[in-house]
């Protein structure tokens, strides 16, 4: 027990200081390294607080995609701020302000209710229902299904706003993203090897989403990083954004959800709803298309606007 | 039996440790790229594998062992082309200064 | 006592963002103080979830997973963003305030 509070004590440190490190870091890239590194730690303090699932999410996207996305976009926007920030009184007081929110919050976690509000109790009892062992993703999919299917409009609709920054006579054509890696270099010799591995390990975690942790968007995360490792090593490029076959990949998931989420309403009497007999194919059939979108559209949000034409 | 099993997990997993701070204070201390690689190598390498190697006499079963396994591999696999491709960059940011590689 | 401890590292993480969100002039510096942000918020969150029980709450944690998507979604467009107004201005942020 103390050795995991010694853990907790220096994880929450190094936390801080990654964090501080981030904000305070003289050029972009290092900020960037140090968020990063800060997403990794991060998910480790999810293991800690026992969500593996969250964990996973975190890895993978807080740290892997994000970091991806900002290092992509630091080698190529190379101006610094030219207007000074606040001076140091002006910066003092906006430091005791920000102290002062992380302070209120502070005070609020520690008068949270006694004994601790719960949903589990409730969880349990409907998770039969729906034929899954891994709570999470009965809560993504069943019992909070409309957020996840908002959530998955969202995905959509940030990509159709970052698609349409393109100027009109590059629209419909391939994002910026090509990359000349060497024929018979180290990146393009990666690319070709670990596609297949990452293929195996999208599906697993798709897969053992149901009873364990993983799922959807950690499997679509998985799969959109098998992508753009191809895309980077030069070994294929990105589709050109007005392909008919990348928009129905896009649009299967969220298409698939609310086609089933339609049907719920005369067969299990709500929208959204699933028969219980059938639940988990339902689930199960939801998520496979769901884990297809994800990848296309969080590979596609990272690869950015159009900038070559069609 | 299980002393004994006991005894193994904390010698490999204190030893891994051994080299992750050796590989820490290697990166901090040496003076260039490529020798602050070398040492990142034995975390990835070494560190990790003596973890992992430790590890595995508790894990449940053969498939999960086997897991852990692929996760070093995988981890081997990155450091390797991330190594390769830092120092290719790094050259080519030294060639031709005094002390770097010709042109 | 470990969620209490999580908790109290979401509130300063709040605070560091915030920080950094208004003191640094750089887009994508920006960009980056507002993810901190968002961690530090999520984090207090799962601190909530995680005093539910052993195992923590699961509502949270898939509420948090939603949270982590939509954050690099957000992400992505601010990018997406600061590359336009690169190209258009030559300048990596927004304009200085009237005055």
């Amino acid at each position: 027990m103390t050795a995991l509070w010694l853990l907790d004590l220096c994880l929450v440190a190094v936390i801080l200081a990654v964090a501080l490190s981030a904000v305070a870091a003289r050029d972009l890239f290092a900020a960037t390294v140090f968020f990063v590194a800060y997403g990794l730690l991060i998910a480790l303090a999810w293991v800690r607080l026992d969500a593996v699932d969250v964990a996973l999410a975190e890895a993978a996207i807080g740290a892997g995609l994000t970091g991806v996305l900002l290092l992509g976009v630091t080698a190529r926007v190379h101006m610094e701020a030219r207007t000074p920030g606040p001076g140091r009184g002006m910066r003092l007081a906006i430091g005791a302000g920000c102290a002062a929110v992380s302070v209120a919050l502070a005070a609020a976690v520690l008068s949270l209710p006694v004994p601790a509000p719960s949903l589990v109790p409730a969880v349990e009892a409907a998770i039969p229902a729906t034929g899954l062992g891994n709570p999470v993703t009965a809560v993504l999919l069943a019992f909070r299904g409309y957020d996840t299917l908002l959530e998955t409009l969202v995905l959509l609709l940030a990509l159709l706003g970052v698609w349409s920054l393109a100027p009109d006579r590059l629209w419909g054509g391939r994002p910026g993203l090509r990359h000349r890696a060497r024929p018979e270099g180290t990146l393009a010799w990666l690319g070709r090897l670990l596609p297949p591995i990452g293929l195996l390990v999208g599906v697993y975690v798709f897969w053992i989403g149901s009873d364990q942790p993983g799922g959807a968007f950690q499997a679509g995360t998985i799969l959109a990083a098998v992508w753009l490792l191809a895309i980077m090593a030069g070994l294929s490029d990105a589709p050109p954004v007005r392909s008919l076959a990348l928009r129905l990949v896009l649009v299967a998931g969220p298409v698939v959800f609310l086609g089933i989420g339609t049907a719920g309403l005369f067969v299990a009497g709500a929208f959204l709803g699933y028969p219980p007999a059938a639940a988990k194919t339902l689930i199960v059939t939801v998520e496979a298309a769901l884990t297809l979108s994800i990848a296309a559209t969080l590979a596609l949000l990272v690869a950015g606007a159009p900038e070559r034409a069609p | 039996m299980r002393l004994a099993l006991d005894l193994f997990t904390i010698l490999c997993v204190s030893a891994g440790g051994v080299f992750f701070l050796a590989a820490t204070i290697g990166m901090l201390r040496f003076p260039d790229t490529l020798t602050r690689l070398h040492a990142l190598t034995k975390a990835d390498n070494l560190g990790l594998g003596l973890v992992v190697l430790g590890l595995l006499p508790r894990m449940e079963g053969v498939a999960e062992a086997l897991k852990l396994v692929g996760i070093w591999l995988l981890a081997l696999l990155a450091a390797a082309t991330v190594a390769q491709l830092v120092a290719r960059a790094a050259l080519r940011e030294t060639a031709g200064q005094p002390g770097g590689p010709p042109r | 006592m470990t969620a209490t401890l999580y908790g109290l590292t979401g509130a300063a993480l709040v605070g560091i963002g915030l920080y950094g969100l208004i003191v640094r002039r750089h887009a994508l510096r920006r960009l980056l103080a507002f993810n901190l942000l968002g961690s530090g918020v999520f984090l207090l969150f799962g601190a909530v979830a995680e005093r539910a029980g052993p195992g923590g709450d699961p509502v949270p944690h898939a509420m948090i997973i939603t949270g982590i998507v939509v954050a690099l979604a957000a992400t992505a467009l601010g990018v997406a963003l600061v590359l336009h107004l690169a190209r258009e201005t030559g300048r990596a942020e927004p304009d200085p305030p009237e005055g």
